[in-house]
C-alpha cells in the first residue's frame, strides 16, 4: 500500500491491461486477417480510442472529485477546449483542399465572409503550438475560474452549479458564428494530421496507441499526486476542510493546483478525441455531457482513479451497445444507472469488487477511499 | 376560479383602454341615392384623362358607399363604359357587370365596352380619392389607417377631404389622428400662416413617434426662426419620450422574461431553497405540467370543444396533482435515502430527469406538441407606445399569483409551519411529534406541483417537447442561488432583476451575449456573496 | 484604534491581546467591545452561557471572522485581523473544534504527519520525503496521546475520546505558542475528563492554552484563572472561587 512506489495492485493490473490493449489492438487490426474472429475492424479502432480518451477524462474528474471533493459539472468544457485546439490545427492542415479552396481561411470563414484569419487562429497551423494550447487554454480557464471560486470559498453544490453555468455560457458562446470557431457546425472535414491522412488505418492505430499512452501517463501523474503528501492534504481538505485550514494549509492553493492539472488532462483527452471522431462542435460543451462524465466516475468508484477509467469504459460500451440494439432504452438505462449507483453502489464497481474480495480474503486492502460524501 | 377572475380583470382593462372609442361614426351612405353621384359617374364615360380625374375628385367627397367601389375599380382597370350609351359599369373581381352608380347587377350589356384608361396622374388621383374615401369609411379601423396614410403622404390634395372628415368624426382617437394628419400637411405647406404651422408642430409632437420625428426634422433650415425653434423643441421632446418608451419596452420584455424565470424557479425555491434538495429533475416537472395541459386540451378538442377556453383552468389543478404525486414518488423512492448528501442527490435526480424525458419521448414522440391559447389570452393592447400582449400579461399576473399563494401557504398554514420547523431543526421537529418523513414528501410534492403549474403557463409561450425542462433548469438554479437560497422574496427579486437586466442588455449585446454576460455576472457574484442576494443569517447556515 | 494602542503599550506585549473587539452579524452583536489578554505559557478557562460569544472570539483569533472593530495582536506584533487562517496557524496558534475533527480517511499516523510543523506549500509537499525528525516527532506524540498502538488505524475507527486526544495531538504537532481548545471534555467519561485536564495542564507548562468549557468540574480540575463571557464581553475574571461568588455571574450563568 505504501513505500512500494506509487502504483497499487488495481493500478498495476490496470496499467498491464492498457499496455496489452496498446499492443494487441494494433496487431488485431493490422496483422490479423479480416476473416479471423480475433480481427478488430477499422470501425472499432477509433471507437476504442474514443473510450480511452473518455477514460482519461474520467480520471481527470476523479482527481478533483474523488480526492478533493470538488464535484465539477463543467469538465466537458475543458475537454472541448482541448478538442477545439486540436480541431483548429486540423482545420489549418486542410489548406487549399477545402470546398472553397482558400489556402488560409477554413471553409466556414469563407462562407461567413471573413477577410482574414482572426488573430486567435495564428500559430495553430504549427502542431507543437496547437498541442501546447490544448493544455494551456483549459489550464488557464481552470486557473482563473478556480482562483476566484476557491479563494472565495465557494464549495459543494454552489461550486457544482457555477461550473455548470461556466460550461453552459461557453456553449452559448461557441454556438455564435462570430466567435470564429465555426458556430453551430463546429470544426470538421479534417484531412490529415502531421502529414498522415486522418482516415488511414495506420493513423487511426497510431492515435489509439497514443491515447493508451496518454491514459497511462495521466493515471501515473494523478497517482503520483495523490500518493504524495500533497495528496494526503487533498484528501484532508475533502474530509475536513476547515481543520486543514487551521493546521496552516492554504486550502485554496491545494484545490487550485489539482483543479488546474485536472483541466489540462481533460484538455489532452479532448485533443486526442477530436482526430478520432473527426469533429468538434459546441455540443461538447453541453452541461449534460459534463454530468455524464461524473456518472462514469461514480459507476467505476470514486476516489480510485482506476475505477474512473473503468467506469468510463463500462458506461460507454453500454451506450454503444444500447444505441445499436435498443436506442429508445439508452436514456432509461443511463438514468437508472445514475439512480442505482448513488443509492446502492456508493463506492462503485471497484468498491463492490473490493468488498467482495475482502470477504473472501483477509482484511480489506483498502487503498480505495470510502464513499463518504464531500459535504 | 383564478382564470375567470383573470378574465374579468382583462376585460375590465380592455374596457378601460377602449373607453373613448364608442360607436362614434354614424353612416349616412345607405340613405344616399344613386343620383347624387350620377354626374360624377358620367365623367368617366368622356374617355379623357382630365374628366376621369374630375370624376374621381368628385367621388372623393361623396358619402355614397358606391363611390369607393368605383374608385377601386378605376385603379384596377375594372371600370368600363359603353361609348354608345355613355353608361358606366363596374366589373366585379369575379367578372360580373354592375351598374356603376347603383351597384345593381346588369345583364345584357353590349359586348364592346371600353375600359377607363389610366395614366400616372389618374393613378395618383385614384390613390387620393381612395384615401379621402377611407377617411369617412364606416369602419373605424379603416378611418384610422387612412388618417395614418395621409400623415405619411402629407398630400396637399387630401386637405379638403381631411377637413370634412374632421368635422364629421366623433371618435376622439380617430379625430386626433385626423388632426395630426392635417397638422402634417400644414407643417409642410410652405405658404401656410406661421401661427398655423407652429400650432401644427404641437399636434405632431403629441404624436411622439419616429414618423413625427422625421416630419419635424424635415422643417427646412430657412423656415422662420419661431417655427424652427418650435420644431427643434419638439424634436428634443420626442427624443426624450422615445428614449423613455424604448426603455419601457425593454423593461416590459424584462418583466415578461422575469415572470417566466420566476415561474420556473419558484418550485425550485421550495425543493432547493427550503429543503436543500438539489433537484435536477425540476425542469422535467415543468415539462410534465406542460404535457398535462396538452393532454387536457386534446381531450377537450375531441370530447367537449366548448370547454376550450377553460382548458388552462382545468389543466392547472390536474397538473399540480399529477406532478405533485410524481414528486412525492421521487422523494419517497430516491431522495429520502440521500438527505445530507447533496452531490449524490444531484446525480440521482439527474438520472430521474433523463428517464422522465425518455418516457415522455416514448409516449408522445420527440416532436413539439401544439398547445393552443384560449381566446381570451390572444391579442394585444396599446399602452402609450407599448404593445402589450395578453398572454404575456397573463403570465406575469399568474407568476405573481403563484408566488403570493405559495408565500401564504408557507407563512399561514400548518403545513408551512411544519415545513419551516423541519427544515430548521429536523431532530427537534421530530421530537415534537411532527412526522418529518411525511413533511419532506409533502414539501417536495408541493415544490414539484408548483413546477407543474408553471408548466401549464409556460406551455403558452414555449415549445412543448420532451426537452422543455432542460431549457429551464440552469436558469432556475441561477435565479434561486442569486436570490439567496431559502428566501422566497430573494427568488422574486432575482427573477425580475435578471429578466430585466437581460432585456436591457440585449439591444447592446445581442440576445446570446446578454445571456452569457449574466451567467458570468452570476458566477462572479457567487464568489462575492456565496449565499446570494438575501442570505439566511446566523451560524446554522454554515456547514 | 490608534488611541487605544497608545494607551496600553505594555499589555500589547502579551502573547494574545484583544482590545475592544466587536463583531456584528446583521445587527446582532456577537462580540461587544471584548478585551482580553493572555500571557506566554498561561492557561485560561473561558466560561459563559450559550451565545456569550466564546466561539466567535475563537473565530476572530484564528482569522475565520473579521471583527467589525477592535484590535487583535499576537505576540505584540502580528495583527490577527489582517491575516488568514493559514497564516495565523503558522504563527503558532492552534485550534481544537467543539466536535472532534480529524481526518477520518487517514491513519492516526498520517493525521499527525499532516499536522507536524513543516513546509505547508503545495509544490513542496508533492516532492516531500519523510524525514527521521518527523518520524521521531510522531512517535513522541503518539506516546503522549496514548495512541501508540493505533498508529496504523483509520481515524474513523477511533472512539470519541481517542479522537479528542488525536486532535489535541495534532495541535501539539503544530508546535503552537497558543492553543485554543473548545470543550475538550464534551462527551468524555469521568476518567477521560480527568486525564484530559491532566494533559492540558502539562501542555500549559510550555505554551499558552485557552480552554472553553461548560463542565464546571473540569474547570475546577484545571485550577486556573477564569474569564466569564456574557453577551459578547467580559463579565468577570479571576480564580474560579472568586468568579463563582460574583452576583452577576450567578445571575446570568450559574443560576440560583
Amino acid at each position: 500500500m505504501k513505500g512500494l512506489g506509487i502504483v497499487d495492485r488495481p493500478g498495476a493490473i490496470f496499467l498491464v491491461l492498457v499496455a496489452a490493449a496498446a499492443i494487441l489492438v494494433p496487431i488485431a487490426n493490422l496483422v490479423v486477417p479480416a476473416g479471423s474472429p480475433f480481427h478488430i475492424s477499422n470501425y472499432l479502432v477509433p471507437l476504442l480510442g474514443k473510450y480511452l480518451c473518455y477514460a482519461l477524462l474520467a480520471v481527470s474528474v476523479d482527481l478533483v472529485w474523488g480526492y478533493c471533493g470538488v464535484l465539477s459539472l463543467g469538465h466537458g468544457a475543458f475537454f472541448a477546449l482541448g478538442g477545439y485546439a486540436m480541431g483548429m490545427y486540423l482545420m489549418r492542415q486542410i489548406g487549399a483542399r477545402g470546398v472553397y479552396g482558400n489556402p488560409v481561411l477554413p471553409d466556414f470563414m469563407v462562407f461567413l465572409n471573413y477577410k482574414e484569419l482572426p488573430w486567435f487562429w495564428y500559430g495553430f497551423d504549427w502542431f507543437p503550438f496547437a498541442m501546447i494550447m490544448a493544455l494551456v487554454v483549459p489550464g488557464i480557464l481552470a486557473f482563473a475560474f478556480g482562483w476566484f471560486a476557491f479563494r472565495s470559498r465557494v464549495t459543494g453544490v454552489y461550486l457544482s452549479i457555477i461550473t455548470q453555468a461556466m460550461t453552459f455560457a461557453l456553449m452559448l458562446a461557441f454556438f455564435r458564428n462570430d466567435m470564429g470557431f465555426g458556430g453551430n457546425n463546429g470544426l470538421t472535414d479534417f484531412k490529415d494530421i502531421l502529414g498522415f491522412s486522418i482516415s488511414a488505418d495506420g493513423t487511426r492505430v497510431a492515435l489509439f496507441v497514443l491515447s493508451a499512452i496518454a491514459l497511462a501517463a495521466g493515471y501515473l501523474l494523478c497517482r503520483a499526486l495523490v500518493t504524495s503528501k500533497y495528496g494526503k492534504v487533498l484528501v484532508a481538505v475533502r474530509d475536513a476542510e476547515s481543520r486543514t485550514r487551521f493546521l496552516g494549509y492554504r486550502v485554496a492553493n491545494y484545490k487550485l493546483l489539482a483543479w488546474t492539472v485536472s483541466a489540462m488532462l481533460a484538455g489532452a483527452a479532448g485533443a486526442l478525441y477530436v482526430p478520432q471522431v473527426g469533429i468538434i462542435n459546441p455540443g461538447e460543451f453541453a452541461p449534460a455531457n459534463s454530468i455524464e462524465i461524473v456518472i462514469w466516475v461514480a459507476v467505476g468508484g470514486r476516489g480510485t482513479l482506476v475505477g474512473a477509467a473503468l467506469g468510463a469504459l463500462i458506461v460507454n460500451a453500454g451506450k454503444t451497445w444500447f444505441t445499436g440494439v435498443l436506442p429508445e432504452a439508452w436514456l432509461f438505462a443511463l438514468g437508472a444507472l445514475f439512480v442505482l449507483v448513488t443509492l446502492f453502489l456508493p463506492r462503485g464497481v471497484l468498491g463492490l469488487w473490493g468488498s467482495l474480495s475482502a470477504k473472501r480474503h483477509k482484511p480489506a486492502p483498502s487503498a480505495v477511499a470510502s464513499a463518504k460524501p464531500a459535504e | 376560479m383564478t382564470i375567470s377572475l383573470m378574465r374579468l380583470a382583462l376585460s375590465a382593462l380592455l374596457a378601460l383602454i377602449l373607453l373613448g372609442a364608442g360607436p362614434g361614426f354614424v353612416t349616412e351612405g345607405r340613405s344616399q341615392s344613386a343620383a347624387d353621384i350620377a354626374p360624377a359617374v358620367a365623367k368617366f364615360a368622356a374617355d379623357s384623362y382630365s374628366d376621369t380625374e374630375a370624376g374621381l375628385a368628385a367621388l372623393a367627397l361623396s358619402p355614397n358607399p358606391q363611390a369607393a367601389v368605383i374608385v377601386e375599380a378605376v385603379g384596377d382597370g375594372r371600370l368600363v363604359f359603353d361609348p354608345e350609351t355613355k353608361s358606366v359599369y363596374v366589373k366585379t373581381k369575379a367578372g360580373a357587370l354592375t351598374d356603376a352608380a347603383t351597384g345593381a347587377a346588369v345583364t345584357g350589356a353590349p359586348a364592346d365596352l371600353k375600359t377607363v384608361r389610366l395614366n400616372n396622374r389618374v393613378r395618383r388621383a385614384v390613390e387620393a380619392a381612395a384615401g379621402a374615401l377611407a377617411l369617412v369609411s364606416p369602419d373605424p379601423q379603416k378611418r384610422l389607417e387612412a388618417a395614418g396614410a395621409v400623415f405619411k403622404s402629407r398630400d396637399l390634395a387630401a386637405l379638403p377631404a381631411l377637413q370634412a372628415a374632421i368635422a364629421k368624426e366623433r371618435d376622439p382617437a380617430i379625430k386626433d389622428a385626423l388632426a395630426q394628419a392635417q397638422a402634417a400637411i400644414v407643417l409642410t405647406k410652405a405658404d401656410a400662416p406661421e401661427a398655423d404651422r407652429i400650432a401644427a408642430t404641437k399636434l405632431i409632437v403629441d404624436r411622439g413617434d419616429q414618423e413625427a420625428l422625421a416630419l419635424l426634422a424635415g422643417v427646412p433650415a430657412d423656415a422662420s426662426p419661431a417655427l424652427r425653434t418650435a420644431a427643434d423643441a419638439g424634436i428634443a421632446k420626442i427624443n426624450r419620450s422615445l428614449a423613455f418608451w424604448n426603455v419601457a419596452q425593454n423593461v416590459w420584455y424584462g418583466l415578461s422574461l422575469g415572470s417566466v424565470l420566476l415561474l420556473a424557479a419558484i418550485g425550485l425555491a421550495i425543493t432547493f431553497g427550503v429543503m436543500g434538495v438539489i433537484n435536477m429533475a425540476h425542469g422535467e416537472m415543468v415539462m410534465l405540467g406542460a404535457y398535462t395541459t396538452f393532454v387536457v386540451q386534446e381531450l377537450i378538442r375531441t370530447k367537449a370543444p366548448y370547454l376550450f377556453d377553460w382548458s388552462l383552468a382545468i389543466a392547472l389543478p390536474l397538473a399540480f396533482l399529477f406532478t405533485g404525486v410524481v414528486g412525492i414518488a421521487i422523494e419517497r423512492t430516491v431522495i429520502r435515502f440521500l438527505y445530507g448528501r447533496p452531490l449524490e442527490t444531484l446525480l440521482a435526480t439527474w438520472g430521474i430527469s433523463l428517464m422522465l424525458q425518455q418516457a415522455t419521448r416514448t409516449i408522445f414522440g420527440p416532436t413539439n406538441k401544439e398547445v393552443g391559447a384560449p381566446s381570451w389570452m390572444s391579442g394585444a393592447f396599446q399602452l402609450g407606445q407599448l404593445s402589450i400582449t395578453y398572454n404575456r400579461l397573463c403570465i406575469i399576473i399568474f407568476a405573481l399569483g403563484v408566488f403570493f399563494a405559495l408565500l401564504v401557504v408557507l407563512k399561514r398554514t400548518s403545513l408551512g409551519l411544519y415545513v419551516r420547523a423541519v427544515t430548521q431543526n429536523r431532530r427537534m421537529a421530530g421530537a415534537m411529534g411532527i412526522r418529518t418523513g411525511r413533511i419532506d414528501a409533502l414539501t417536495f410534492g408541493l415544490g414539484s406541483g408548483i413546477a407543474g403549474i408553471a408548466g401549464v403557463a409556460l406551455s403558452q409561450i414555449d415549445n412543448v417537447s420532451p426537452n422543455l425542462g432542460q431549457g429551464y433548469i440552469i436558469d432556475s438554479f441561477m435565479v434561486v442561488v442569486f436570490g439567496g437560497v431559502g428566501n422566497l422574496w430573494g427568488t422574486l427579486v432575482a427573477a425580475f432583476s435578471l429578466g430585466i437586466a437581460n432585456k436591457l442588455l440585449e439591444p447592446f449585446a445581442g440576445a446570446v451575449l446578454a445571456k452569457i454576460a449574466l451567467l458570468v455576472f452570476i458566477i462572479l457574484f457567487i464568489q462575492k456573496r456565496p449565499r446570494g442576494l438575501f442570505a439566511l443569517k446566523g451560524r446554522a447556515v454554515e456547514s | 484604534m490608534e488611541a487605544s494602542q497608545a494607551l496600553t503599550p505594555i499589555l500589547a506585549q502579551s502573547l494574545l491581546y484583544l482590545d475592544n473587539v466587536s463583531v456584528v452579524f446583521d445587527g446582532f452583536r456577537a462580540l461587544n467591545a471584548l478585551s482580553l489578554t493572555i500571557e506566554e505559557a498561561e492557561m485560561r478557562a473561558i466560561i459563559g452561557p450559550n451565545g456569550a460569544g466564546k466561539t466567535t472570539m475563537m473565530d476572530v483569533i484564528t482569522g475565520k471572522t473579521r471583527p467589525t472593530k477592535g484590535e487583535a495582536l499576537f505576540a505584540g506584533v502580528h495583527d490577527l485581523t489582517r491575516l488568514d487562517e493559514a497564516a495565523i496557524a503558522e504563527l503558532g496558534i492552534g485550534r481544537k473544534f467543539q466536535t472532534p475533527t480529524v481526518f477520518d480517511m487517514h491513519t492516526v499516523e498520517d493525521n499527525l504527519l499532516l499536522a507536524v510543523k513543516a513546509d505547508r506549500r503545495p509544490f513542496s509537499n508533492i516532492y516531500w520525503r519523510r524525514t527521521a525528525h518527523e518520524r521521531e516527532r510522531i512517535d513522541a506524540l503518539l506516546e503522549r496521546i496514548r495512541l501508540k498502538d493505533h498508529r496504523g488505524r483509520k481515524a474513523s475507527e477511533l472512539s470519541h475520546g481517542q479522537k479528542q486526544w488525536l486532535e489535541i495531538g495534532m495541535l501539539l504537532a503544530q508546535e503552537p505558542r497558543l492553543l485554543l481548545v473548545d470543550e475538550p471534555a464534551a462527551g468524555m467519561t469521568d476518567q477521560e475528563t480527568a486525564d484530559t485536564a491532566e494533559l492540558l495542564r502539562e501542555i500549559a507548562k510550555t505554551r499558552a492554552v485557552v480552554v472553553v468549557e461548560h463542565d464546571m468540574q473540569f474547570v475546577r480540575d484545571l485550577d486556573v484563572k477564569v474569564t466569564v463571557l456574557h453577551e459578547g464581553s467580559v463579565l468577570a475574571e479571576g480564580p474560579l472561587d472568586q468568579v463563582s461568588a460574583d452576583e452577576r455571574v450567578i445571575e446570568v450563568y450559574l443560576g440560583r
